[in-house]
Formats: C-alpha cells, sequence, structure tokens
C-alpha cells in the first residue's frame, strides 16, 4: 500500500498531518533538500505534494522523474501565498503538446 | 541529396518501396494516434485547469484558517496537537492506459473506517478555529487527489503528444519525400540503362550481321540477275 507525503516548509504544511498524510519539512539547505526529495521519490509514496517555493528550488530533481508515472510530482501553494506557478505548469504542458497555449492563452 | 549513394538495383528498388509502404501506413496510424491523444489531452487539459484554480483556492483558505488557529493558541499547543496523527491514508494506485500512454489512477482508503476521524487532538485545549481549519484542508483533498491524477496525466500526455508530432513530422517532411525521391532515382536509372542495352544490342547485330554476311553492303549494292 503507498502514500502520500507533502514536502514543505513547516508552516504549510502540518496542516496536512492530522489528514493522515506524511509531512517532510524542508531543511533550506539546498544539498539536504534534493537528498530528501530523491529519497521520497524512490521510497513508496505514490503522490508527492510539494509548495511551489520548494519546488521552484529543487526543479532539478523534480525534471528527472517527471517522464514517470509514479510518482506524481505537484504543486500545491504555501502559506506564503500562490505564485502561479501550478498554474504556470498546466499552460506549459498545452504548450508543449500544442505548441501554444491555445487554451489559457488570454486567461 | 540522399540519392547519389542509393544503388540502382531492382533489389534496392523493392526495399525502397516496401520502406515506402510502411511509411505511408506508419504516418497515417501516427496521425491518428496524434489526433486522438489531443482530443483527450485538451479535455484533461481543461479539467486540469478547473481542478487546479478549485484546490488553490481551497488551499489557501484553509490556510488561512490555519494561521487564524494559530493566532489564537500558543506553538505549542498546536504542534502537541498534531504531532501524533489519527488518522492514515493508504493510497491505491494504478495505471489506466490510454493510447498506450500510461496514466495513473488514484483511489485511497483511509485507516479508521470513518473519513472524519481526524482530529487527533482533545477539543479542549485547542480552539475552533483548528477544527474548521482541519475540516477544510480535508475537504479540499479530495480535490487534490483528484489533481494529481489529472496533472500527471496531462504531463505524461503532453510528452507523449510531441513526441508523436516529432514523428508524423518526420515521416511527412523527410523519410516519405526520400523514398519517393529514391525510388524514382532507381526507376530512371534502370530505364537508362535498359534503353542503353537495347541501343547496344542493335549496334552489336548490325556490326555481326556485317561481319557474317556483308549484310549491309549486300543491301547497297545493286542486285545482280
Amino acid at each position: 500500500m503507498d502514500k502520500i507525503c507533502v514536502l514543505g516548509d513547516r508552516d504549510s504544511i502540518y496542516g496536512f498531518a492530522a489528514l493522515g498524510l506524511d509531512i517532510f519539512a524542508v531543511t533550506n539547505d539546498f544539498e539536504e533538500d534534493k537528498k530528501l526529495l530523491k529519497r521520497l521519490c524512490n521510497g513508496d509514496y505514490g503522490i508527492i505534494y510539494v509548495t511551489e517555493q520548494v519546488a521552484a528550488e529543487l526543479s532539478e530533481v523534480i525534471d528527472e522523474y517527471s517522464d514517470q508515472v509514479f510518482p506524481a510530482i505537484i504543486q500545491i501553494p504555501g502559506v506564503s501565498g500562490n505564485t502561479g506557478a501550478g498554474v504556470q505548469g498546466v499552460k506549459q504542458s498545452v504548450e508543449k503538446a500544442v505548441g501554444s497555449d491555445i487554451l489559457f492563452g488570454n486567461e | 541529396m540522399a540519392s547519389t549513394n542509393i544503388n540502382p538495383t531492382r533489389m534496392e528498388l523493392t526495399r525502397l518501396k516496401k520502406k515506402l509502404a510502411t511509411a505511408v501506413k506508419g504516418h497515417r496510424l501516427l496521425k491518428d494516434k496524434r489526433d486522438e491523444l489531443m482530443r483527450q489531452f485538451l479535455d484533461l487539459a481543461r479539467e486540469n485547469m478547473a481542478l487546479r484554480k478549485k484546490v488553490e483556492k481551497g488551499l489557501s483558505d484553509a490556510n488561512r484558517e490555519f494561521v487564524l488557529a494559530k493566532s489564537g493558541m500558543d506553538e505549542q499547543t498546536i504542534k502537541e496537537a498534531l504531532m501524533a496523527p489519527k488518522q492514515e491514508i493508504y493510497l491505491k494506485k494504478s495505471t489506466k492506459n490510454v493510447m498506450s500512454v500510461d496514466i495513473p489512477v488514484f483511489d485511497y482508503e483511509t485507516r479508521t473506517p470513518d473519513e472524519n476521524d481526524m482530529y487527533s487532538y482533545g477539543f479542549a485545549f485547542t480552539s475552533s478555529d483548528l477544527d474548521g481549519a482541519v475540516n477544510s484542508l480535508s475537504e479540499v483533498f479530495k480535490d487534490m487527489l483528484k489533481l494529481a491524477e489529472v496533472e500527471k496525466a496531462c504531463q505524461l500526455l503532453s510528452t507523449e503528444i510531441e513526441k508523436t508530432r516529432r514523428r508524423v513530422n518526420a515521416l511527412e517532411h523527410v523519410i516519405i519525400p526520400e523514398t519517393q525521391e529514391g525510388i524514382r532515382y532507381i526507376t530512371m536509372k534502370l530505364d537508362e540503362n535498359e534503353r542503353s542495352t537495347q541501343v547496344r544490342l542493335m549496334k552489336v547485330k548490325d556490326m555481326m550481321l556485317n561481319e557474317a554476311h556483308g549484310y549491309s553492303e549486300k543491301m547497297e549494292a545493286p542486285p545482280e540477275t
């Protein structure tokens, strides 16, 4: 049986513990965080939610796993506000598939 | 041009013709695949965007509630309250095949049969804001799960569409024209060879007749009777 975990700064994620998800707080040490995310990816997690701020820092690790079905690494907004990176990600995948953003181009 | 290093032989011609047939068939199939992938992808992308907006709004609301809850209690209490979670979520993952792309399907199970059994703390020392915050987070969670499924599917599909499009274009603009060019080159060359052989044979026949019977002089000389 797989699990779901949330990775981000402590303030953004502690609530998810109540739902029964595993939470991992980042340490702000880049190398440490990279190792942590890699460990999570190779562990038995099916979904890893990552806050947008952290995802921006760890984008190279996330890209590595982007063509695998599992784990799904999904960005969520953190407590300090929405950076729009998640929406940007959706637009990017449309752009990749179609060639230009025909769905959400004028939003 | 590639045709310069093609052997103008019949075997090569047969090979190229086979190659062209395969390429044309493959091109048609890949084009169909691309169209179908694109159709599925556009639906998914729309759903993805709607879900993402919903989840982001839900999460920012929940976060706001958490901040409020935190302001009413001290850090220590809130940490204690959420330290030992009661609920646990087990994820059931499987894959679904869409046009030979594996996309994930997620389902979950909670450890305790009652999904709402998630308040891991006594209500005496925590403010009701925390209950509300946890509750609204749990409400947004179902959408988050769906979002994970749809967003991953979108990413995988878009990669596959890109790949398929490249293949279609390569076949349409490079492989098929090059093969056709090769076939034309060989046919021309073979025809040319045939003509030159014919001419040579005629010439040789002429020469042999001439040698054996003085045929052409006989023709020119006046008949003796």
